[in-house]
């Protein structure tokens, strides 16, 4: 990050650093020498950044480190992501950094890994508002000299950090998803670029539903997707099939999946309108029932929804009977 | 004599030209050089670009090879003379680069290959569109049809990939103060790579392959004894992909091959001919069914020609070999009033019903020209 202040500042950018730890590396050090620097100011035990003196000095850019810190208690901005959205709200851009253990949304995540209690966080959503997000990716152990360093890093300790990894390639991704979505939307272009696997799972009455959200979540798990469920509502099913539905959508609100009922003369036009909607990638649905007359005669509602689903795969599961 | 162990692979992976992966690659070969590793560079492809070239300052650079090809000559990575010189580790730009006809290997990365047999560890550099899964995708994303591709398994040998990452304003700031390209090339590729949008969708897929890489590597390490973790069930998938003479067969392949990789299962590809071979086939037909088993070959998947020519034959093979899901293009013909004789694939569709069939569709834009 200091390394982009150096750059900007020689491109003959007006750059400040406004807050770095009192420590820093020796390369850092160096960089910090040739810069204009507002300094912490100390209350009590904590170190906040100095506001007011950033906003009178009114830089083009200031570069603030550690992002997820708290300010003292008593403090009429609590946090220092607060204290960054007001020199933002000044009209000072401001370039910052943040660990993703800090990610408010994903502490419990963190702590399962880490087993570490994490006290300061950042909202995910004022990660998603940021203009730009930029990952800082490492593997866990750098170098060559291997023998030297696994003594130092545990198999165990690797892991944990390999995970973390992990999930600040997913949490960038998706910011980067966010910022796609909106720079479509705001050219009024209904357009989805498929980056990500948006999973829809179809129910009806026969559906061997625990295979299809089985299958969903194991794909959406590793594609970092997202699934959703739907059931197009036919009034003219009888009880039993009704109760049947509805038991299977239960099912998939146990699992913590979002789960719409879709209203519509026409369950093929209903389910492909949502999956428009939702930029779906792929469809779930069940083998067709019935292998009528008519049906082979004239095609059946599966074969219409093969061939209007263009930018959707189609998986059909077998189903209960 | 001492038994060398395999060199040890590590990519820098980036979504566009520019980002950085050269620039990162060269500093690491600094940092290594100043640890005390024997480190050459043995392949480096300056782009004129000032910053990169100073990088390179430092370094060994170890000459190329001299080829000619049709009158004129060509310059490539000289295998023979960097496994001579036998470095520790050596960095090699451009992983996906095809070398010049009359040279001792087609692609970059089987020289690359040579290198790490004989025990050399290896820094390269790749961009995310020349990864071979994803090829639609990056035709639909930048409207381009990347030519210079790589299978998947070999970047899944990589021990270590790195995200190079800068934002896609930064990289077309980069490109407009000319840092990337020179002018009249980088007007070119503003038509269609550095479009701002296809840069976030292509940076967004760099960034998940990074992830899925790291997730692939925990899996592995779990696999060796570790935790658990919360990892879904995972049922044993076998896939078959039906290949055909149909030009969208390449992409089915492609589409199964990732998701077979993805969930750890097996992927199998087989065709069908009534003679069980390829010989009473049209030449046309029979030379795009010869592609696409040959493209599934170079990506590791196991191929069969199936005596036979109905829904049934495929089928019935299915069940016999534990098949749990087949791949198949979109069936051709109308729904509605059906064909007479109906499509192969329509009816493997409706044989098929214990098992899941994915018809895979072109992830085609919405909206665009």
């Amino acid at each position: 990050m200091l390394d982009e202040a150096r750059r900007r500042s020689i491109r003959g950018q007006d750059v400040v650093i406004g807050g770095v730890q009192p420590r820093v590396p020796q390369e850092a050090e160096a960089i910090l020498q040739q810069m204009e620097v507002i300094p912490l100011k100390e209350v009590g035990n904590y170190a906040v950044i100095d506001v007011e003196a950033l906003i009178r000095r009114d830089p083009a850019v200031c570069f603030i480190d550690g992002l997820a810190y708290d300010n003292p208690p008593d403090s009429a901005k609590k946090t220092r992501w607060e204290d960054v959205l007001q020199l933002v709200q000044a009209g000072i851009k401001v370039v910052t950094s943040i660990n993703i253990q800090y990610i408010t949304e994903l502490r419990e995540q963190v702590e399962a890994i880490t087993g570490k209690h994490v006290n300061q966080t950042v909202p995910l959503s004022f990660i998603r508002s940021a203009d730009e997000i930029e990952v800082v990716d490492a593997p866990p152990i750098e170098g060559y000299q291997h023998s030297f360093h696994e003594e130092a890093a545990t198999e165990d300790h690797q892991r944990k950090l390999l995970r973390l990894r992990e999930m600040a390639l997913v949490l960038a991704a998706d910011v980067v998803d966010h910022q796609l979505t909106r720079y479509l939307e705001s050219r009024g272009v209904r357009q989805h670029f498929s980056t990500q696997e948006r999973i829809l799972v179809c129910v009806t009455a026969d559906s061997n539903v625990q295979e299809m959200l089985e299958t969903a979540q194991i794909i959406a798990h590793r594609f970092y997707g997202e699934v959703f469920v739907v059931n197009v509502d036919q009034p003219e099913i009888s009880s039993v099939e009704r109760a049947a539905v509805a038991e299977k959508l239960a099912l998939a609100r146990a699992a913590h999946l979002r789960v719409e009922v879709l209203e519509g003369r026409d369950p093929v036009d209903a389910i492909l309108e949502f999956a428009r909607a939702r930029g779906i990638t792929q469809v779930l649905v069940g083998h067709s029932r019935r292998s009528s007359f008519w049906s082979r005669l004239f095609g059946n509602r599966l074969d219409r929804l093969i061939q209007q689903s263009r930018g959707m795969d189609v998986r059909i599961f077998p189903n209960t009977r | 004599m001492t038994i060398r162990k395999r060199g040890k692979l590590k990519i820098f992976m980036g979504y566009a030209a520019g980002v950085g992966k050269t620039f990162k690659m060269l500093e690491e070969a600094h940092a290594l050089q100043a640890e005390g590793v024997d480190i050459a560079v043995g392949y480096f492809e300056p782009h004129a670009r000032q910053d990169t070239i100073a990088k390179a300052e430092g370094l060994e650079i170890i000459p190329r090879a001299r080829i000619e090809y049709r009158g004129s000559l060509f310059e490539e990575m000289d295998v023979d003379r960097i496994v001579k010189r036998r470095p520790q580790v050596c960095a090699v730009d451009e992983f996906p680069h095809s070398n010049v006809p009359g040279s001792a290997r087609a692609k970059r990365w089987e020289d690359v290959m040579v290198l790490l047999e004989v025990g050399i560890d290896i820094l390269t550099t790749m961009n995310i569109q020349h990864l071979e899964s994803l090829n639609d995708q990056i035709r639909q994303i930048t409207g381009v049809v990347v030519r210079e591709t790589i299978p998947d398994w070999i970047v899944q040998k990589a021990d270590e990939v790195v995200m190079v990452d800068l934002t896609p304003r930064a990289l077309l700031h980069r490109l407009e103060r000319g840092a990337v390209y020179r002018p009249e090339q980088a007007q070119r590729a503003l038509q269609n790579f550095f479009r701002e949008p296809s840069l976030v969708a292509l940076r967004e897929l760099a960034l998940r392959e990074a992830a899925h890489g790291v997730g692939l590597r925990i899996i592995e390490d779990e696999g060796q004894g570790g935790a658990g973790g919360q990892q879904p069930p995972r049922i044993h998938q076998k896939i078959l992909v039906y290949l055909t003479s149909d030009p969208k067969t390449a992409m089915v392949t492609r589409r199964a091959k990732r998701i077979s990789d993805f969930l750890g299962g097996e992927c199998l590809a087989v065709a069908m001919q009534p003679t069980g071979d390829l010989s009473a086939m049209n030449r046309p037909d029979r030379e795009a069914l010869e592609k696409h088993l040959n493209f599934a070959r170079n990506q590791h998947v196991q191929t069969r020609i199936l005596k036979g020519s109905d829904a049934s034959t495929l089928v019935e093979f299915a069940r016999q070999n534990g098949v749990t899901q087949v791949f198949v293009t979109r069936p051709r013909g109308r729904a509605w009033p059906r064909r007479i004789f109906p499509d192969p694939i329509q009816e493997i569709i409706g044989l098929a019903k214990d098992m899941q069939i994915v018809i895979v569709s072109d992830r085609e834009m919405v909206g665009r020209r």
